[in-house]
């Protein structure tokens, strides 16, 4: 089980410059702490002790996870996540 | 219909059919054509509201330099209003928008500020804060946490989108300042408990999400996620996919902004279908498309309009 997951270029350093990375879980909170063994700091960059940090918006095929389940949101195989800085419109 | 003045002109819009986009009879797609305002945007109904707020609220008097923070349609709005009333406008907008933007604003005497491209509207609103610390007098309207923005939905738009569309069953609406979807969907969730209240927020390219520290990211002050029922990302490819579908299709000649609402419209229309349930889906034209020409969304291939659209705020 494989999700590719859309990284900010703000995080990129973490990645080691990659745009786009594969990761695994069964759930939104597994795939980050799956990232954060390969890409360490990353984890603390998108979510404190609250949850996903405020001004960080995650994308689970293009619906925002805060309306499924949050860092418990169930992901598939195949499925595409994007992470995303808060900006304004308007 | 009659007015006294362009600015009694605010609202009353139509919400026309999509016969040839709505995927079924009983599943039916409906657009607010805001485009139909005085300066051609949904943004009329809150820069007239939040100018008229700050009048009665006695912070704007005669003379009054008005300022503001806008990616262009609020801007152009509050120039229109304010020249009719006799105000000065300051704007602060990111340089990379359309250059119809700054044309239509100086048309009617706003002056403009350029923040940088890097970092969208998030560096706009930066620079006005700035400039309100340096100019004490001037009267920062403030859009993205200004109660009459979305006070201009609840009084205005969502009242009329239920009165056209009693069996409304979804709203969609761009997420900017989120006023648009806190003033309608507050509105028709006291009337229709069980409406979906849908918002469709404009994924730019790289360079407009700038580079600065994740921390100093943006939420407008009138968000309140607990309106919605969900969110979408919805990226500059399906959105000019989309905005000409709408064109080609019913004859609407939208902005760029518009093709991502509906791209999320017919996301749910498609639900909708698939569950065998009937809906009735009302969304916001915000503006039409003659601002974005300069940008060539309209022609060629999608690659290319894509390519074109990188890097700028087309939202």
């Amino acid at each position: 089980m494989s999700v590719e997951v859309r990284i900010p270029t703000i995080l990129r350093p973490y990645t080691g410059g990659e745009k786009n990375v594969s990761a695994e879980g069964a759930t939104l909170a597994e795939l980050i702490t799956d990232l954060e063994s390969r890409y360490a700091g990353l984890q603390e960059r998108l979510v404190d002790e609250q949850g996903l940090r405020r001004f960080v918006n995650v994308y689970l095929n293009d619906e925002d996870v805060r309306f499924l389940g949050g860092l418990e949101t169930e992901l598939s195989d195949g499925d595409s996540v994007t992470i995303l800085p808060a900006v304004a419109g308007g | 219909m009659r007015y006294d003045s362009l600015l009694d002109s605010v609202g009353n819009t139509p919400l026309v059919g999509l016969p040839r986009l709505s995927p079924s009879p009983d599943v039916r797609l409906w657009a607010k054509l805001e485009d139909r305002n005085p300066t051609g945007s949904v943004k009329d109904r809150a820069a007239l509201a939040m100018i008229e707020q700050a009048e009665r609220d006695g912070v704007l008097t005669p003379g009054c330099t008005i300022l503001e923070p806008t990616s262009g349609n609020t801007g152009i709005s509050l120039a229109m209003a304010a020249r009719l009333k006799g105000y000065r406008l300051v704007c602060v907008m990111p340089e990379n928008t359309s250059a119809e933007r700054t044309q239509l604003l100086r048309m009617w005497g706003a002056e403009v500020v350029y923040s940088p491209g890097a970092g969208g509207s998030n560096e706009a609103v930066r620079v006005a804060r700035r400039m309100a610390e340096e100019h004490p007098d001037w009267v920062m309207l403030y859009q993205y946490g200004n109660p009459a923005n979305a006070g201009a939905h609840y009084a205005t738009t969502g009242p009329e989108i239920l009165a056209d569309l009693p069996t409304i069953t979804h709203f969609v609406a761009g997420l900017g300042t989120t006023g648009t979807l806190m003033g309608v969907g507050r509105y028709l969730r006291e009337h229709k408990p069980d409406v979906q209240i849908v918002a469709a927020e404009p994924r730019y390219g790289e360079l407009v999400y700038g580079l600065r520290n994740l921390d100093e990211g943006f939420v407008p002050e009138l968000y309140d996620p607990s309106v919605l029922t969900t969110r979408y990302s919805v990226g500059p490819r399906d959105a000019l996919k989309r905005v000409r579908e709408l064109l080609d299709n019913e004859g609407i000649f939208a902005g760029v902004s518009t093709g991502a609402i509906l791209h999320a419209a017919l996301g749910l229309a498609n639900k909708a279908v698939k569950a065998g349930e009937p809906a009735d889906i009302a969304f916001i034209v915000c503006d039409g498309g003659w601002k974005y020409l300069s940008t060539g969304a309209y022609e060629g291939t999608l690659d290319d309009a894509e390519e074109r659209l990188e890097g700028t705020v087309w939202a």
